[in-house]
Formats: C-alpha cells, sequence, structure tokens
C-alpha cells in the first residue's frame, strides 16, 4: 500500500513538474520563438520591447530585456479580453472543443523520456510498453477538438476547416504509423525508453555511423554488447532509417497542422478556419494546443531518431545516481533532451516561413499516392536487411 | 477562343520538390543570420534611434514661424496662409503696427497666430504661399500633447520652433 502510494506521489510529481515547470513554458516561449524567427527570416526584428516595466514604480527606464517577457503581456491579454459566445453555436461542444485540442497533446507526453534518471527514478511518467501506440493514439484524438469546433460554431469557414482538418488528419496518420515501423522492426519494442536506450548502445538511428557508441565509458546493457565502430550494414540500414524519418516529419508536419500543410487553418482563405468564432481564452486554447502539439511531435522525433536524452561522449549512467554528480548528470540529460527538441522547433519554425501551403488536392494526393508507398516498401526493405545483421 | 495553357516540361529535380524545398530554406536561413548577427540592418529602433539626422532638406514637418536676423518677426499678417490653408488649422488676427516702430511701413502684424496641429495635414502650402518668407516648415515631426490645447500652437511656441532664418530677402529694410 505504501509502495503504491510513493509511486503515485512520485508520478505526479513527475506529471506537474513536466508540464507546468517545463512544457507549459516551453509553449509560450515557443509562440515567443516564432514571433522573432518569422520577424527575422522576413529582415523585421520582431517583439524585442517588453521587458521588466520599471517606468510603472517611477523608475526612468524599462529594461526591454530581448522581449523575453512578451508572453507573459501575451497571456495576460488573452486572460483579460472578452470571452465571446456567439449566439448561434451548439455552446456545449462549442466550449468542449478548446479542451479537447489542448489536452491530448498533454496526454501523449506521459510516455515519453525526457531524461535518463534523477536519484535512481526514470525520467519519464508512465513507462509503458504500448509507448509508441499510446502517443499515436492520443495525438490523432487532437483531431476531435478542430472537428468539434469546425461543427460547433455553425459557421461556412469553421466548418470546412473542421473537414479539411478531419480527411487531412485520417490521410497522414497511416504514414506516421507505417514510417516508424522499421525502428520497432531494429529496436524489437514499442517501449520508448527501451528505444532511446538502445540507441545509446548501437548509436543515433539518424546517424550512418557510431563510433563505437560515441561515449567515453563504452556502454553496455547487461555486459552483452559488443560493437563495431564501422559496420556496413548498419550503414545500409541508414538509409531506410533515413527514408522513414523524413517521411515522419513530413506526416507530423501534417498531423500538427504546421504551414506546409495548415490547410484547417489558411488564415488567407478560410479566415482562421476552425477557430474564427473563438475569442479569448478559448482561443488560446487552440492556439497552444497547436504549439503544444508541435512540441510533442518534435519530442516523438527526438526519441526515436536523435537518440533521445542520450549526450555523445558522456556517460549513459553512473554506477551511483543518488551522488552529486549521478544528479548532476541527470539534468545534463534533461537538457540536452529540450535543446534537441528545442532545435527541431526552430526548424518546423523555418520550415512555416520558407514554404508556400499546398493545394488540396496535393496535400491528399502527397499522402495516398506517395508517403503510404514510401514508408511501406521502407519495411520491406528493412525486412531484407535486418536478417543478415542478426545473424 | 480556347487555347492551351504551355505547360513547363520539369526535369526531375524540380519534379521531386525537395532541392528546391532546400535551396528556398537556405535563402530564409540566410535572412535569419543576417539579421541575427547584426550584419544587415533594416529596422530603425525608434525613440532610441531617430529620424532627425537622417531627414532629407525638403522635409515637412511642424509649421513654424521665423525672425530674420534683425530680430524682425516676418509676417505681416496677410492671411494668405489662413486662406490657402485645406484644412483651415491657421487662424491669424491681425494687428497695426504702431508709427513709432522702425518697421511702421510693413503695418501690420499678427497679434494671435495659432495653428492647430490636429488639422494640420503638413501639405506646406502655407509655406508655398507666403510672399514674406515667414511661414516655413521644419523637421519637427513628433508633436505630440495630453490635450486639445496643447496641440494648437500659438504665436510663442511658433517663433520658438521657428528661430530665426538668415539669408532671406529683406525686402523691408529700403523702406523704413
Amino acid at each position: 500500500m505504501m509502495h503504491l502510494l510513493l509511486f503515485a506521489l512520485i508520478s505526479l510529481i513527475k506529471t506537474i513538474g513536466l508540464i507546468f515547470v517545463i512544457i507549459l513554458p516551453m509553449v509560450s516561449y515557443t509562440v515567443y520563438a516564432e514571433r522573432r524567427v518569422s520577424a527575422m527570416i522576413q529582415d523585421r526584428l520582431g517583439p524585442n520591447r517588453v521587458g521588466i516595466p520599471l517606468t510603472l514604480f517611477g523608475f526612468q527606464k524599462d529594461i526591454p530585456f530581448f522581449g523575453l517577457v512578451q508572453p507573459i503581456a501575451d497571456a495576460v491579454k488573452l486572460l483579460l479580453k472578452e470571452d465571446f459566445t456567439p449566439n448561434h453555436v451548439n455552446k456545449f461542444y462549442y466550449c468542449l472543443a478548446p479542451a479537447c485540442a489542448m489536452a491530448p497533446s498533454m496526454m501523449a507526453l506521459a510516455v515519453i523520456p525526457f531524461g535518463s534518471q534523477l536519484w535512481g527514478e526514470p525520467m519519464v511518467v508512465a513507462n509503458v510498453n504500448i509507448g509508441v501506440l499510446w502517443v499515436f493514439a492520443v495525438s490523432s484524438l487532437g483531431v476531435y477538438g478542430i472537428v468539434l469546433a469546425g461543427w460547433s460554431s455553425n459557421s461556412k469557414y469553421p466548418f470546412l476547416g473542421g473537414i479539411r482538418s478531419s480527411s487531412q488528419m485520417i490521410s497522414y496518420e497511416l504514414s506516421l504509423a507505417l514510417s516508424v515501423i522499421p525502428i520497432f522492426m531494429i529496436c524489437g519494442t514499442l517501449n520508448l525508453p527501451e528505444i532511446v536506450r538502445y540507441q545509446t548502445v548501437h548509436g543515433w538511428l539518424i546517424s550512418p555511423i557510431w563510433l563505437n557508441g560515441i561515449s567515453l565509458f563504452p556502454p553496455s546493457i547487461n555486459g552483452q554488447e559488443i560493437m563495431r565502430s564501422f559496420d556496413f550494414l548498419k550503414f545500409l540500414l541508414w538509409i531506410p532509417l533515413f527514408i522513414s524519418f523524413i517521411v515522419f516529419t513530413i506526416s507530423m508536419f501534417a498531423e500538427t497542422n504546421r504551414l506546409p500543410f495548415d490547410l484547417p487553418e489558411a488564415e488567407t482563405e478560410l479566415v482562421g478556419g476552425y477557430h474564427t468564432e473563438y475569442s479569448s481564452m478559448k482561443f488560446a486554447l487552440f492556439f497552444l494546443g497547436e504549439y503544444a502539439a508541435m512540441i510533442v511531435g518534435s519530442a516523438v522525433i527526438v526519441t526515436l531518431f536523435f537518440g533521445g536524452w542520450h549526450v555523445p561522449f558522456l556517460p549513459t549512467t553512473l554506477v551511483d545516481p543518488y551522488t552529486f554528480w549521478g544528479v548532476i548528470l541527470g539534468l545534463i540529460h534533461i537538457a540536452a533532451f529540450f535543446f534537441k527538441v528545442a532545435l527541431l522547433l526552430f526548424f518546423f519554425i523555418w520550415v512555416r516561413w520558407t514554404l508556400p501551403r499546398f493545394r488540396y488536392d496535393q496535400l491528399m494526393r502527397l499522402g495516398w499516392y506517395f508517403f503510404i508507398e514510401i514508408a511501406l516498401v521502407n519495411v520491406f526493405i528493412v525486412a531484407v536487411i535486418l536478417p543478415f545483421m542478426r545473424r | 477562343m480556347p487555347y492551351i495553357v504551355a505547360r513547363p516540361k520539369l526535369n526531375f529535380s524540380e519534379k521531386a520538390y525537395l532541392p528546391a524545398i532546400f535551396s528556398g530554406l537556405g535563402i530564409t536561413l540566410r535572412h535569419f543570420l543576417d539579421i541575427l548577427s547584426g550584419k544587415k540592418k533594416v529596422t530603425m529602433q525608434y525613440p532610441e534611434e531617430k529620424w532627425d539626422a537622417k531627414l532629407p532638406a525638403h522635409y515637412r514637418g511642424a509649421p513654424t514661424l521665423v525672425t530674420d536676423e534683425y530680430g524682425r518677426e516676418r509676417c505681416v499678417a496677410c492671411q494668405l496662409c489662413e486662406f490657402i490653408c485645406p484644412p483651415r488649422a491657421i487662424t491669424i488676427h491681425p494687428g497695426e503696427i504702431p508709427l513709432e516702430n522702425r518697421w511702421r511701413k510693413v503695418e501690420k502684424f499678427p497679434q494671435e497666430f495659432e495653428i492647430d496641429m490636429i488639422r494640420c495635414i503638413y501639405c506646406g502650402l502655407c509655406e508655398e504661399v507666403c510672399p514674406e518668407q515667414a511661414i516655413f516648415l521644419r523637421k519637427d515631426y513628433a508633436i505630440t500633447g495630453l490635450t486639445r490645447k496643447e496641440m494648437v500652437h500659438d504665436k510663442k511656441k511658433l517663433y520658438e520652433m521657428g528661430g530665426v532664418m538668415t539669408g532671406l530677402v529683406n525686402k523691408w529694410n529700403d523702406k523704413k
């Protein structure tokens, strides 16, 4: 009984720490980064003013602080706005939709290993064997938020946005799931922490060569892993893995409604799409839900392809995780994970401000004609290579 | 009449999208890095940096009145600017110059000269129409005030802003 209570308490601490200390601030600063990066790509500067408002307290100058306080100002603005509900909407579903958009991405975080360990406790909220299946199952629930918003708004543009969103998600869900099957064939597990463990030993799945684990302390699981510094078959395996990385990343763009595929939103044609009728905090939930989904998508990509929390040249575990250095190592691993996520988020933003939106038929064609086929063929290629590796 | 739109023949790299996408990503990254490193500078950070030094000579800022090197207010209250002013921002109350004054031949001077800067459209017609070279649009562009009254520039303020302008035609000097 005591053991169970302790487990519940630790899980609760991990959940709250992950969501409120890391993810939610990260969401708001992703919005800030989106604005700054988009501005710089367009030769502007972006929000660089909002800092500590010392003038409010009678001082001469504010501290601009690169505008880093902008997200707080945005949050205050959104909270103080009138929460207007149009008369023609279906009230129940109208209020339910924003929560449906935000919650799934938070739920998907449960299985993602965001660090190795702290005080011997694995840094994943739920260490379950269905790992990736949970991510796909829950993140595809996100479409309900958009569809419900589109339908309950009882207005043409949101409706079109909702329809587009559902067909888009269905199309890309397939290639999303199919493209990562090679990883599970190679790693032999769906458990995300196990996949990261595999990568710390055998090298990140995205890298073609791996010099003895690139680590000062060659890691081993149960003392039985032997690695060659260069393996031709490993290099051969890299080709389908790279293809699956590309397919997975592009599908993730479609899944999170990011720009080359942001048809549900499509400001220029659908005046904002599914959230046209929303205001104040309900709109903010959609907005933040989109960015949270982006972060979860990046986290999944990092976990599957970029070795999760693994840092090259650093030991993956210490003998005693309770010492000072053990804790420091755990913190470094957490930082490394979110640093990789941040880099991918930058890539998301970078792509958004480079590519124009796809046409609807192009989007469908890409999904159904190319990605599913490529992902399927990819599975077979890996299946042919693998027996030679496991002689 | 129907006609066939010529479709350009695309080669493989164009059909595959990806090369074009990557070159596009390169372009945006270059812009991003140029601005980030400060190599390229487009934006002027307004309250800290100002236009002042960069304004061209013909810039039309706030209209002001000027005095000349003899300390004479050049305006003779002919009211041409008041009449031409499209938004009717100018109000002049002419007065008579007393006989004992050195400049009595000028006859008139503005007792009151008000320009309502809320109405002013900075067109410069007042400067253009002035036969006495008395009113000039200077380079002040940030005209602010907390009340409507504050936004009406009276004669004192106009001379303060205009200052002394030398090198103009002094046609009244011969007629003292």
